[in-house]
């Protein structure tokens, strides 16, 4: 029963990718659609074509330099102090938030109608909006800015669980001592090491930048969009023959991403090599400018996150919301009686097939874990790719394909295939979430229980689980923040049927309706973050009464 | 009276507890042994000196090195350097980097090596520079964190429990090298130490904790 599952495990985060990269090759090469005429030439003479590449590789990039550089520098420059804490406690909730929800709030905040061009609207007493474009601007600046929002928070989080393998304190201690500043002595003497701890999930943040098709939807530019965002167009055009195209277009964005990834990697060296002829010569960081810094990235993602949130709140209340006030004239619950019983029972199905795809995922990972417990199978490095693989190879490069193969074999889009998609995006991060906390439970009290005459399954059900409670509650919040905010999978292999807060929420954006955005928005960003709440008073009543189930 | 470090009225608390009180003077070139089991709160001085005491634990008194009062300054001003008992290089660099890191500012890129090169040779690790840290011998290891140490130029030494990872061999031939080195150095030492060996070789003064 055990023995198979991590096979299995294997096979369910690689098997779509590499079947979905070919289903997204034949096509692009003549195969598979008909009627689809030299898919890649069509491609190629899109006019936009230059500008969306560059769009994607701007975003993409100055995303994850941002939210890296945000991350490093709150870690650098304020690590252990009281500013840490409370920057850590108004990032974690930024974290749960789904893309879109934030996405959308942020975009509800520079927007010519939003607090960003109210504010000096009110202080200069101007009558109308400037004729400025923040939002959606040409270049992406602003799919950027909000990319870093969301992505910081992620990086620092991954940082932090990284941070106990590099002795951060000690080599803090002796670099300072030798006479470096504290953003100084964090960048040359813990900065390399930690760097190399979450590679990967930068990676990830820069092959999501440059290919995320929902936030690029509510913030990038419009024409030409990001590259993603017009694959995703090509993908669900009517015309059945521009699939072939759509799936060229995938492939075109995975070169593209492929060399990015590359040039970032000869980039990690030449930073090395800088940051070794740094510390040769003795130099010192302007420490105030960095920290002041890592203050307004980190304290910035926060607010432009939670401040949008409560945009989103706002306008969902609102009754009459004249320019340029600050806040609406009366507020009521008409949007809410209007579009709410609509969005409970979206919220329903969303939450049904994120409930499903996490405990699918929560099976196969506890049977990996207890697999590797039992029979010694461990993950070795490269088992730690194959669980970044479908997070590293871009979801417009091998959903289309996903979608066309099952096609091809009298499978249509249905709801069981968003939650098969749903499980291949949900399952790296329950394993991630849930590896430390199983790995570090205590081994003697197995031992203890054998000594009992208690079988393995016993002990993995009666004392192992039930002990782990709370990292599992956290992994299913996890798992279930993961699901309610893929858009994609679910648009792609629903066909279009499969309606979910996200889709609906990110269909709705290119609409005017504030209101019909603020409900549904929120409705996404609730569904994200409520499974968090009960992680974390679930376990706190449970548990009332075993001081040895509580931390710190 | 200005020269060296003077410890004046140190009391460290964790809570209303008081750990331990200290008044001393150590004169350059001299070795100040404290003695006491773990828990004394050894180790809880060398932070209040060294300007990062963890925030659980309080701190008073006056500390000052060559007539300067070190209160307010952060550790990387303070100009003291520290020896742990692991040497704690940075195993990301080379040896040679981890002996440049300190390195005060100033020369040129070729002088800056020959400074590194001298110092290798001086420890007896001739042309160990361009090696990855993990390899060195565990006595190697602590004559190179020595080295970096000393190439800071500081104008005190603490030394944590330096040598307790040491095997016997190494451990007396170590001592001697790290106390000639840093008496030549002349600068102030505070040795914190449970071992009385360690504190019959720093031959001076000891304070025992309880």
């Amino acid at each position: 029963m055990l023995r198979p599952l991590p096979l299995l495990t294997t096979l369910v985060l690689a098997g779509p990718v590499l079947f979905g990269l070919a289903g997204t090759i034949l096509p692009a090469f003549g195969y598979l659609v008909p009627g689809a005429d030299r898919p890649f030439a069509h491609v190629l003479e899109w006019p936009g074509l230059p500008r969306a590449l560059a769009v994607s590789v701007i975003s993409g990039v100055l995303a994850t330099l941002g939210a890296l550089a945000g991350a490093a520098l709150i870690l650098a420059g304020w690590y252990g102090t009281r500013a840490f804490g409370w920057l850590e406690r108004v990032l974690s909730p930024v974290l749960a938030v789904p893309h879109a929800a934030a996405a959308l709030g942020f975009a509800f905040l520079i927007a010519p109608s939003g607090w960003v061009a109210r504010i000096p609207a009110v202080a200069l007493g101007w009558e109308r909006a400037p004729d400025l474009l923040i939002l959606g601007d040409r270049w992406g600046l602003s799919l950027a800015a909000g990319l870093i929002a969301k992505e910081l928070p992620f990086l620092l989080l991954m940082m932090l669980a990284a941070l106990p393998q590099v002795d951060a304190p000690a080599r803090l201690r002796v670099a300072r001592s030798l006479g470096q500043g504290r953003v100084a002595a964090w960048a040359k003497a813990i900065f390399p090491g930690l760097y190399a701890q979450v590679r990967l999930p930068v990676l990830v943040v820069l092959v999501f930048g440059m290919t995320n098709v929902d936030v690029a939807v509510i913030l990038g530019p419009s024409t030409p969009p990001p590259l993603a965002v017009q694959v995703t167009r090509w993908m669900t055009d009517p015309d059945l023959a521009m699939r072939a195209v759509a799936a060229a277009g995938g492939l075109a964005l995975l070169t593209a991403t492929l060399g990015i990834l590359l040039l970032w990697l000869l980039a990690e060296r030449l930073a090395g090599r800088i940051g070794r002829a740094w510390i040769w010569s003795g130099h010192g960081a302007p420490e105030g400018a960095l920290r002041g810094a890592g203050l307004v990235l980190g304290g910035g993602s926060a607010v432009m996150v939670l401040v949008g949130l409560a945009a989103l709140a706002l306008w969902s209340v609102a009754a009459r919301w004249s320019y340029p006030d600050l806040a609406p004239e009366v507020l009521t619950w008409r949007s809410w009686s209007r579009f709410g019983p609509d969005m409970a029972e979206v919220a329903l199905l969303t939450l049904v097939i994120a409930a499903a795809a996490t405990l699918v995922s929560l099976f196969l990972v506890i049977g990996c874990l207890e697999a590797e417990h039992r029979f010694g199978l461990t993950l070795s490095q490269r088992a730690l790719w194959l669980l970044y693989l479908p997070l590293l190879v871009p979801q417009v490069a091998f959903l289309p394909g996903l979608q066309l193969l099952p096609l091809k074999l009298g499978l249509g889009p249905s709801v069981w295939l968003v939650l098969a998609g749903h499980v291949v995006f949900v399952l790296p991060y329950v394993f991630l979430s849930l590896a430390g906390p199983f790995r570090a439970w205590d081994g003697r009290l197995a031992a203890v229980a054998a000594g009992l005459g208690t079988s393995p399954n016993r002990v993995l059900w009666h004392i192992r689980l039930p002990m782990l409670t709370g990292a599992l509650l956290v992994a299913a919040a996890i798992g279930v923040a993961v699901s309610v905010g893929q858009y994609l999978p679910t648009l792609l292999l629903g066909g279009g049927r499969v309606t979910t807060l996200v889709t609906e929420a990110v269909a709705l954006s290119s609409g005017g309706d504030r209101r019909a955005i603020g409900v549904w928005g929120l409705g996404q960003a609730g569904a994200a973050l409520l499974p968090f709440a009960l992680a974390l008073v679930v376990p706190a009543i449970v548990f009332r009464n075993r001081r040895g189930m509580r931390h710190g | 009276m200005a020269e060296g470090l003077h410890l004046e009225g140190i009391r460290i608390a964790r809570g209303d507890v008081t750990l331990l009180r200290v008044d001393a003077h150590i004169a350059p070139g001299e070795v100040l042994t404290l003695m006491g089991p773990s828990g004394s709160g050894k180790s809880t001085l060398l932070s209040y000196v060294m300007g990062d005491l963890p925030r659980a634990f309080r701190g008073t008194g006056r500390v000052t090195l060559d007539g300067r009062d070190l209160a307010g300054l952060p550790p990387e001003a303070r100009r003291i350097g520290l020896l742990h008992q692991d040497p704690l290089l940075f195993p990301h660099l080379s040896v040679a980097a981890n002996l440049a890191f300190g390195l005060p500012r100033g020369g040129t890129r070729a002088e800056r090596r020959a400074t590194v090169d001298t110092a290798l040779s001086q420890i007896g690790l001739d042309g160990y520079g361009h090696r990855d840290p993990a390899t060195l011998s565990g006595g190697q290891g602590a004559r190179v964190a020595l080295m970096r140490v000393l190439l800071s130029r500081p104008r005190a030494l603490l030394l944590d429990e330096p040598f307790s990872k040491l095997d016997a061999a190494r451990r007396g031939q170590t001592r001697d090298l790290v106390f000639t080195r840093a008496r030549e150095a002349g600068v102030p030492i505070l040795l914190v130490t449970h071992d009385a060996a360690d504190a019959q070789a720093a031959a001076g003064p000891v304070i025992e904790l309880s």
